[in-house]
């Protein structure tokens, strides 16, 4: 039996934060920067947005395209390193806010900023079996980063949901398979209770980023008998504007390939978002019979990577759903202490 | 709030779930228990709203209670949903002069409030002006 995607969504919120508003703050040449990551400005969660909210509203999104009755969901995962709650599932609360529930399991996904795939794979496994008949994997952000940190100019807020279904149940996409590349890498990571997570700099790059993402499409490359030529676009994990660009040009992508998903210049790193936007953002600008490469990226470290064929279903359910393109341009750009604010750097006593 | 008054109104709050009556055919937002036209003839049922409405009436707050203090100035409105019913929600994600009288609005979810740092998050509905194409403020 053959899997596919059957109805995706994302959102980003409004807020936006330039990199030049930033860079003033911390005195730093804010062109060396916006050359050096790639980034321009980055999402900004409003002050009653969180994990929660992102998630549900890219979960109902995908279910207006997908045109299911939401009771037919049988697994709910959604993956985030910035679920509201320590202890108390963020899966439940969505199930609730788009009535899926009683009848279905859920659970919420941790793997830095891969959680958002390994459970579309989590949901692979379960309608091939016949477990479920449809699963909602979500991949959801709203980052934390140190003030001052490199981070900062780029850890962004933003989400996008897959539904997971057969492929002859009117899939839009046809996942025609999936590889990953698990090591224990640790170059980013949080310890409990604090509120900022910690990076090894350049160590993310090489050793974490690119040995992980180039050997999940390499496999998956492999697995298939595919090279970069079959493929329509590309999408990767973009934790700034530059690392997706290398890792498409070191596999023998070109920039056509990989545009239409490119998303992290204009909106930062959403974390667990951020390839699956960039999914969202090709699916919407896709035809029947493209090949997309999807490969995510978590640190810690791992990289799942999916082939999927566009089916004709895309033509109709596309414009169920606002664009990824109508988040990034709906946009208010605020200051730093505003951003601070929202972001709950700046309490009040 | 008490933990179970908030979960007892998670339908309605998370998914706009009212009431109608099957007699007089009135919707009613929050739901009731009784239909206050037809009495005991009264035959209600659970009733899923649209979220489409437009502002009947709103004012914007300066002076806020605690938990809305950093929101400030935030708008607060009455909303006219399409079904009938009328729903008082913060209208979110706008700067207070770009909201009018009849401004087309749909509900979202969104974080409502929190029971200090330690307590439950309350998630329920808020209003979203539909603008027509999306916007780009300074």
């Amino acid at each position: 039996m053959k899997v596919g995607i059957v109805g995706y969504g994302g959102y980003i919120p409004r807020y936006r934060l330039k990199v030049e508003e930033i860079a003033k703050v911390w005195g730093v040449n804010p062109r060396q920067i916006k050359r050096g990551l790639g980034v321009e400005e980055k999402s900004v969660p409003g002050p009653d947005e969180d994990t929660v909210t992102i998630s549900v509203e890219a979960a109902r999104n995908a279910l207006r395209r997908a045109g299911i009755d939401p009771r037919s969901i049988g697994a709910v995962y959604v993956g985030s390193e910035s679920h509201p709650y320590t202890v108390k599932p963020t899966a439940t609360i969505v199930s609730e806010a788009i009535g899926a529930t009683p009848e279905l399991t859920a659970a919420d996904f941790e793997f830095a900023c891969k959680a958002g795939t390994a459970g579309i794979q989590a949901c692979m496994g379960m309608v091939e079996s016949g477990m479920i008949k449809y699963g909602l994997a979500v991949g959801a952000d709203t980052a934390q980063s140190s003030p001052g940190d490199a981070l900062e100019y780029a850890a962004a807020a933003g989400g996008a949901a897959v539904i997971v279904g057969k492929a002859e149940d009117d899939a839009l996409a046809i996942i025609e398979g999936t590889y990953s590349y698990t090591t224990d890498t640790p170059d980013f990571w949080r310890r409990e209770m604090k509120p900022y997570p910690k990076h090894g700099g350049r160590f993310t790059g090489k050793p974490g980023y690119f040995k992980h993402t180039l050997s999940a499409a390499y496999g998956l490359l492999r697995q298939l008998k595919l090279t970069p030529k079959d493929f329509d676009h590309a999408v990767f994990h973009q934790p700034n504007g530059k690392f997706p660009v290398e890792a498409a040009k070191e596999l023998g992508f070109s920039m056509d390939q990989i545009r239409a998903g490119l998303l992290a210049p204009k909106i930062g790193n959403t974390y667990s978002g951020s390839s699956l936007l960039g999914l969202a953002s090709v699916l919407d600008q896709s035809k029947e019979g493209d090949r997309i490469l999807l490969v995510s990226y978590g640190s810690g470290a791992g990289s799942d990577a999916f082939s999927l064929i566009v089916t004709e279903s895309i033509e109709s359910k596309r414009d169920l759903s606002p664009k990824i393109s109508d988040f990034i341009e709906d946009k208010v750009y605020i200051d730093y202490a505003t951003y601070c604010k929202l972001t709950r750097k700046l309490v009040r006593k | 709030m008490h933990v179970p008054r908030f979960w007892r109104e998670i339908p309605n709050r998370y998914n706009l779930i009212g009431t109608k009556c099957n007699h007089c055919n009135k919707v009613f937002f929050p739901p009731r228990a009784i239909c206050p036209n037809c009495r005991r003839v009264g035959n209600l049922e659970p009733c899923k709203l649209e979220g489409k409405g437009k502002v009947l009436s709103f004012t914007v707050v300066h002076v806020a209670p605690q938990d809305f203090k950093d929101q400030v100035p935030y708008v607060l409105a009455i909303i006219e949903l399409k079904e009938g019913p009328k729903l008082m929600a913060q209208v979110t994600d706008c700067d207070p002069d770009e909201v009018e009288i009849g401004a087309e609005v749909e509900i979202t979810f969104r974080r409502i409030k929190e029971d200090s740092e330690e307590g439950i998050i309350h998630y329920g509905p808020k209003a979203k002006l539909l603008r027509s194409k999306p916007s780009e403020q300074t």
